[in-house]
């Protein structure tokens, strides 16, 4: 699995095993990110507790503080004193910082903010996964804006994804939202990690509405958290150049959703039926096509799967495969936001049937269906904080394509 | 225009949004003044929240944050955590500071943090249009309190002289001179300070406050009612209290105590990651 960085990722690099929160703690110090202003909560707690030490190592500052609408504040302000920046939460702290990432987002502040999903609502399921903020990653503050959120699967994207997001949030000048999940920040795998610190090119003029420098650098600019113009002059009492600026800041993304856009797709060539997921859950649902097309887990993925190879074993054995007849792929959205509607479309194009199974009661569904109007677009929620197995997945699949036949 | 202010102030900004009387101009001009006569405008950072006070520092040409209600405090530490050297100048309002960024506040305090804040106090929620603030006085009338408040108010500096900061001092519109100094004094001390400044809004909190909406009536009752606090003085009773409250050189800053603990490890090793499990050698873990 390649990612897409803006700039490739150098060869090499060192293999260790590491667990997802820290492999997001560490790929931050390599973007270049010198300012981390957090405050404990499950299950993300692992990034503030690394980065404590390791981003004082890296000759940056942290700082833990009074709470996370005050961490949110924080990076916003480091970032504007020219230090790359990060915060890191779960739902609750999450919730807390919604004022800010509008704040960051019409002042155009280049800002990323993990969130390791828990299960909600409020206190929720602290030890548990979820993917329940889908929605609130890109409608949780008020008004009209645009938002860029990555969903990594395994600890290698959380490590390779925190780079893009400091890479995008610095192109686009936007806040970047890195929407893990407790499943992938608490999983440990092998992954390929790189030393030092990569470079990464600050803000293109053509992306910014407002353009404006670090502060303490003689630009004399107005940081305004009113609707302003390109000056930085408060245009929120005119409607005209209010829209103009609506416009702008979601234009910039919305514009170049081409360039942000990361959708894979595995087995998809003649598949009539596609799984689409994002994040934890589209792996499973990958080992569910598997399981469907009979092929043998990979080395890699064995792991922790023995009960599931068993079971794959005792059909072969048995020489059956019950879910010959469909013919599965799977399309893995890693950039939910902005909604890559398109690059979907494209995809899923000769698709009878496209199924979405998410942790959470059925909400990124609902986006699908509004733009594969010719397909039957199913849900396959599952809450309660466990993730989907694959044979229950091809299970429901299964069942969902004899019912509609 | 003054010519110190034309200097300072964005020009294609003006005519400020500020009512006819309302002593934010004293403010302006205190603080830009405190800044020129210092020499630091190229080192210093505007920080302000959501207020009547907090458009104090959008008219000036300089670096400025408008940020959020109630968390100019947790930008400006983030932005003087991120530039160590540079001046950071909170402007904030008692909605702003005690109410709904009181959090931030304690914690400034208590970290002892290089920041100087500029709190205007008018005893009211002005640009809302004139609803009661944790700092309206017992018994005022206000949009939001018609039969009289009856929460006690919160004294702004002797708040922040209970969390811990190092500079207090508390002045009215009436005392803009004092207030300048106070404000040069703020911005040189080593840690955090905060400056009270009680000021009128004749639109607002006139009638509700003060019984009058003349300004003149109001700075003039500001100058009576108030006295300069000395050191071991008979303080005089429900008079406000003006002057340098608390001038403490003795307790350590934050980035400096931050720094002075790091470089007791610097020098030795790296500080290792607690229950950081990295595995370097993959191969014998792989089967």
């Amino acid at each position: 699995m390649e990612s897409q960085t803006v700039e490739p990722l150098p060869r090499g690099g060192r293999k260790v095993i590491l667990q997802g929160n820290e492999a997001c703690a560490r790929a931050a110090v390599y973007a270049g990110c010198r300012f981390f202003a957090g405050y404990p909560i499950t299950p993300s707690t692992e990034i503030i507790e690394y980065l404590s030490a390791e981003m004082i190592n890296a000759g940056g500052t942290f700082i833990q503080m009074e709470d996370e609408i005050a961490s949110a504040c924080a990076i916003v302000g480091a970032r504007w004193g020219g230090k790359k920046a990060m915060t890191a939460t779960s739902g609750p702290g999450f919730t807390l910082m919604q004022e800010t990432i509008g704040f960051a987002a019409v002042t155009e502040t280049p800002v990323v903010i993990v969130n390791v999903q828990r299960g909600g609502p409020s206190t929720g399921q602290p030890t548990m996964s979820s993917q329940q903020d889908i929605y609130q990653v890109k409608y949780g503050s008020h008004g009209d804006y645009e938002i860029i959120a990555l969903t990594p699967s395994s600890v290698q994207e959380m490590y390779d994804f925190t780079i893009r997001a400091f890479e995008l949030s610095e192109k686009f000048r936007t806040p970047v939202i890195l929407l893990a999940d407790e499943v992938v920040g608490h999983m440990r795998e092998k992954i390929t990690i790189y030393d030092g610190e990569r470079k990464i090119r600050g803000g293109h003029r053509n992306y910014v509405v407002s353009p404006q420098e670090d502060f303490y650098t003689g630009g004399n600019c107005l940081v305004e958290g009113q609707l302003h113009d390109e000056e930085g002059m408060r245009v929120g009492h005119l409607a005209e150049k209010s829209g103009e600026f609506i416009r702008s800041i979601s234009g910039k993304i919305l514009n170049h959703i081409d360039e942000i856009q990361d959708v894979e797709s595995y087995f998809m060539e003649n598949a009539d039926i596609a799984i689409l997921a994002y994040g934890s859950v589209s792996r499973p649902a990958l080992n569910a096509v598997k399981l469907a097309k009979g092929i043998k887990l990979s080395a890699d993925e064995k792991e922790g799967k023995l009960r599931f190879l068993k079971k794959i074993l005792r059909r072969k054995s048995a020489g059956e495969n019950p879910y010959s007849h469909l013919n599965v792929g799977l399309i893995k959205v890693n950039t939910v936001w902005p909604f890559p509607e398109k690059e979907i479309q494209r995809l899923a194009a000769k698709c009878r049937y496209v199924f979405v199974p998410e942790m959470n009661a059925g909400k990124y569904y609902k986006e699908i269906e509004r733009c594969l109007w010719g397909s039957t677009v199913i849900s396959l929620p599952k809450i309660g904080g466990e993730i989907h197995s694959p044979s229950e997945l091809m299970e429901s699949i299964a069942g969902e394509v004899r019912d509609n036949e | 225009m003054n010519r110190l202010m034309e200097r300072y102030l964005r020009r294609d900004a003006l005519p400020t949004l500020f009512c006819p009387g309302c002593g934010n101009g004293i403010v302006q001009y205190a603080a830009i003044a405190a800044i020129d006569n210092l020499g630091i405008r190229p080192d210093t950072a505007c920080v302000s929240g959501i207020g009547c006070s907090s458009w104090i520092p959008c008219y000036f040409n300089m670096d400025v944050m408008h940020t959020t209600h109630g968390r100019a405090l947790a930008f400006a530490q983030g932005l003087k955590l991120a530039q160590p050297d540079k001046k950071v100048l909170v402007f904030t309002g008692d909605g702003d500071c005690l109410a709904i960024g009181g959090n931030h506040l304690l914690h400034a305090c208590k970290r002892n943090i290089d920041i100087t804040v500029i709190l205007v106090n008018n005893h009211i929620y002005g640009m809302t249009g004139g609803q009661k603030s944790p700092a309206t006085p017992e018994s005022a009338v206000t949009k939001t309190s018609p039969w009289g408040a009856y929460d006690e108010p919160i004294q702004g500096a002797e708040t922040a002289m209970s969390l811990g900061a190092t500079y207090v001092a508390r002045w009215t519109t009436a005392h803009p001179v004092q207030l300048q100094k106070s404000i040069e004094a703020g911005i040189k001390h080593k840690g955090f300070s905060l400056i009270e400044v009680i000021s009128q809004c004749p639109t607002q909190s006139g009638k509700s406050v003060y019984g009058s909406k003349d300004p003149a009536f109001i700075m003039n009752y500001l100058k009576e009612s108030s006295y300069v606090y000395k050191e071991g003085m008979d303080e005089p009773q429900g008079k406000i209290k003006c002057g340098v409250l608390i001038h403490d050189n003795d307790r350590s800053e934050y980035i400096e105590r931050m720094e002075a603990r790091m470089n007791q490890f610097r020098s030795a090793k790296p500080v290792k990651v607690k229950n950081s499990k990295e595995i370097e050698n993959t191969r014998s873990v792989e089967r």
